[in-house]
């Protein structure tokens, strides 16, 4: 039955971590979906439930919670592996899907495949796929023994499985009693409007240094809002404190593939270009004709953003009639 | 006390990255070999603190081929004490568990008090050393520290996560990464390049490392745990229209979001 265990660390701010849907999918897809789900006590029954309504046909549950961090889940995590013996780990790569990744293939010194981007399978067992240099080459690997344990980046799979009955079933986890750091508090984001995931949006309003300050980054937000759109920045709009760091997009920041990319101010330096390329269709807003994004821009507009971006909004809003 | 920072050289992100057709791996010879950024910024984080607390001793730790020692220096002209470079044509493809098997084999043979890494490396982008070498080293581990307080027996701070932000606080010897919210590193002076030629290098091979310390079998060496199946390389993209703005642009723009019903 080709089990792929799917390892779900509770997201700090409550509820699953980004990236379920698509990691059950992608499971679903290949072989069983089999869930693990850490957490509160009191948060484990609803989180189970989500995970099976996902497509997980089973769930093991284990209740994570005080202030310690990473060792405890990794204690569940290794727990359910043993258990279910499965042919490929499956791993949303948040923050926290990366330390439990990690800590799982230390543990079980098997093999990590890094920011997947697909998963299939052929005669000899589970192929993944990897975007690599900014989706400049397209890379298959595949592990020469298992378990594989795979970060899936998220955004790049479609695959979605069908709701599931809850099968819940609680772990039997032995600590481990590895030392760990301690969390003094947590601070969750706030949340300014409903804007898209910029790691799954399928259209980006990025803005760059042309932006000139944080006041004026308000017009990429009024853009996006028209649009509908996730909220990116490059690296130096994010140094200059006009946006969190969260929205940063390229080498070091989110690797994105929407439908639109519309860059504004962005010069579009290998390090950004590395990280959003590989989307659909791009436009570009820049006052210097020079400037490298329009090398790869489906359509470039040269002039200043500060005449152009409100024109733009307002036309799409009268559109929207 | 002791901090080891840890630097990958990699292929300089301001270059044409290669990968070689046939092996997958980096084609070494296409673009100059760096240290990672993100390790400078460890380091930079590392030396101000050796700058304002007393008795800090700063080394970084490598493993990467016998040729990438120029890149290393760079660490030494930064500001650090001693290098560790471990080098071993037995390492060549190494994946993400036999790195940090050798890695946390040579911090047990080094010692440390804390160990400081980048949160996810330009190449292999794949972030999971510290978590990886916490779990090797029995260490409390934090990720992606966004600042970072050391004192004589502790490392505390802000750790960017999933919707949210932990103050987050260990006990030495602790492993931590850091992210490139942490100041920009500084420019060697010409002073620290030329002391840097006369600050020692220790390379070491396999064979001098206590693998067994952490675990790890000497004789699966030279089998590597995931294989490349097959790589190509895609078309590079091409310029569309360009346009010069007449006034109309942003009418111009939403007409052509609309034809392909992308507004
Ligand atoms: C290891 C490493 C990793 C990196 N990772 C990333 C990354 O993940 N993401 C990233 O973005 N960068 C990254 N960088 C940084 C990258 O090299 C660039 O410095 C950065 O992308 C530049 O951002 P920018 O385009 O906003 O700024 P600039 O290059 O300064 O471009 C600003 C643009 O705005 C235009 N402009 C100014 N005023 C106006 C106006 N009124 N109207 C229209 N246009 C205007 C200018 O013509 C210019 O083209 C990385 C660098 C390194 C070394
Ligand atoms: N071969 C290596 N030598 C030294 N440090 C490394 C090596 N590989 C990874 N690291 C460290 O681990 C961090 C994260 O790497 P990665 O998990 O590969 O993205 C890097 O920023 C380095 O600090």
């Amino acid at each position: 039955m080709n089990p792929i265990l799917v390892l779900l660390p509770a997201a700090p701010a409550g509820g699953l971590i980004a990236g379920t849907a698509e990691a059950i999918g992608a499971a679903a897809s290949i072989g069983t979906p089999i869930a693990v789900v850490t957490g509160p006590a009191d948060a484990l029954p609803e989180l189970a439930e989500q995970a099976a309504s996902f497509g997980a046909v089973r769930v093991h549950t284990a209740v994570v919670e005080g202030p310690e961090l990473g060792a405890p889940a990794a204690d569940a995590f290794e727990a359910a592996a043993r258990l279910v013996q499965p042919e490929l780990v499956l791993v949303p790569a948040t923050v926290e899907g990366r330390e439990a990744a990690g800590r799982l293939a230390a543990r079980l010194r098997a093999p990590i495949a890094a920011d997947i981007v697909g998963v299939t399978r052929d005669e000899q067992g589970v192929v993944v796929r990897h975007s690599v240099y900014g989706g400049a080459y397209d890379v298959e690997s595949a592990a020469t023994y298992g378990p594989l344990i795979a970060t899936m980046r998220l955004g790049s799979i479609d695959d979605r499985a069908e709701a599931a009955t809850p099968d819940v079933q609680p772990l039997e986890v032995t600590a481990s009693g590895r030392r760990a750091a301690t969390i003094e508090r947590f601070e969750p984001v706030t949340q300014v409007s409903t804007r898209p995931d910029l790691r799954t949006a399928k259209r980006i309003v990025s803005g760059g240094r042309g932006l000139g300050s944080k006041e004026q980054f308000a017009l990429i937000e009024q853009l996006a809002d028209t649009l509908g759109a996730a909220v990116g920045a490059s690296r130096a709009a994010v140094d200059a404190g006009y946006v969190d760091p969260s929205a940063q997009v390229g080498q070091t920041g989110t690797s994105v593939s929407p439908d639109l990319y519309l860059a504004v101010g962005i010069s579009g330096a290998i390090q950004h270009r590395a990280g959003m390329q590989t989307a659909k269709t791009i436009v570009a807003i820049d006052r210097d004709a020079s400037a490298p994004i329009f090398e790869i821009a489906d359509l470039g507009v040269v002039g200043d953003l500060f005449t152009i971006v409100p024109q733009l909004t307002a036309a799409l809003e009268a559109r929207k009639g | 006390m002791k901090i080891v920072v840890l630097l990958k050289p990699v292929p300089d992100t301001y270059g044409q990255r290669v990968l070689d057709l046939e092996t997958g791996l980096a084609d070494r010879a296409a673009s100059e070999t760096v240290i990672d950024e993100i390790g400078e910024r460890a380091l930079e984080a590392a030396l101000r603190h050796a700058e304002q607390a007393g008795d800090v001793e700063v080394v970084v730790l490598s493993m990467a081929p016998a040729d990438s020692q120029s890149a290393l220096r760079k660490g030494l002209a930064m500001g650090a004490a001693s290098a560790v470079h471990v080098a071993d044509e037995r390492l060549a493809g190494a994946d993400y568990v036999r790195t940090a098997e050798v890695l946390a084999a040579a911090l047990r043979k080094t010692g440390f008090d804390l160990v400081i890494t980048g949160d996810a490396s330009t190449d292999g982008t794949g972030g999971v050393m510290a978590a990886m070498l916490a779990e090797l080293l029995d260490a409390p581990g934090i990720t992606r520290l966004e600042s970072l307080e050391i004192t004589a027996d502790a490392v505390r701070g802000t750790r960017a996560t999933d919707g949210g932000s932990m103050v987050v606080q260990a006990a030495l010897p602790a492993v931590v990464s850091v992210t490139e919210a942490l100041p920009d590193p500084r420019f060697p002076a010409l002073r620290g390049i030329m002391n840097a030629k006369k600050k020692p290098v220790e390379q070491l091979t396999l064979d001098d490392l206590p693998l067994d310390e952490v675990g790890a079998a000497l004789d699966e060496t030279a089998s590597p745990r995931s294989i490349m199946l097959s790589v190509a390389e895609r078309p590079p993209r091409s310029a569309g229209t360009i346009i010069t703005d007449e006034g109309d642009a942003g009418e111009r723009i939403a007409a052509f979001l609309a034809e392909r019903r992308l507004a």
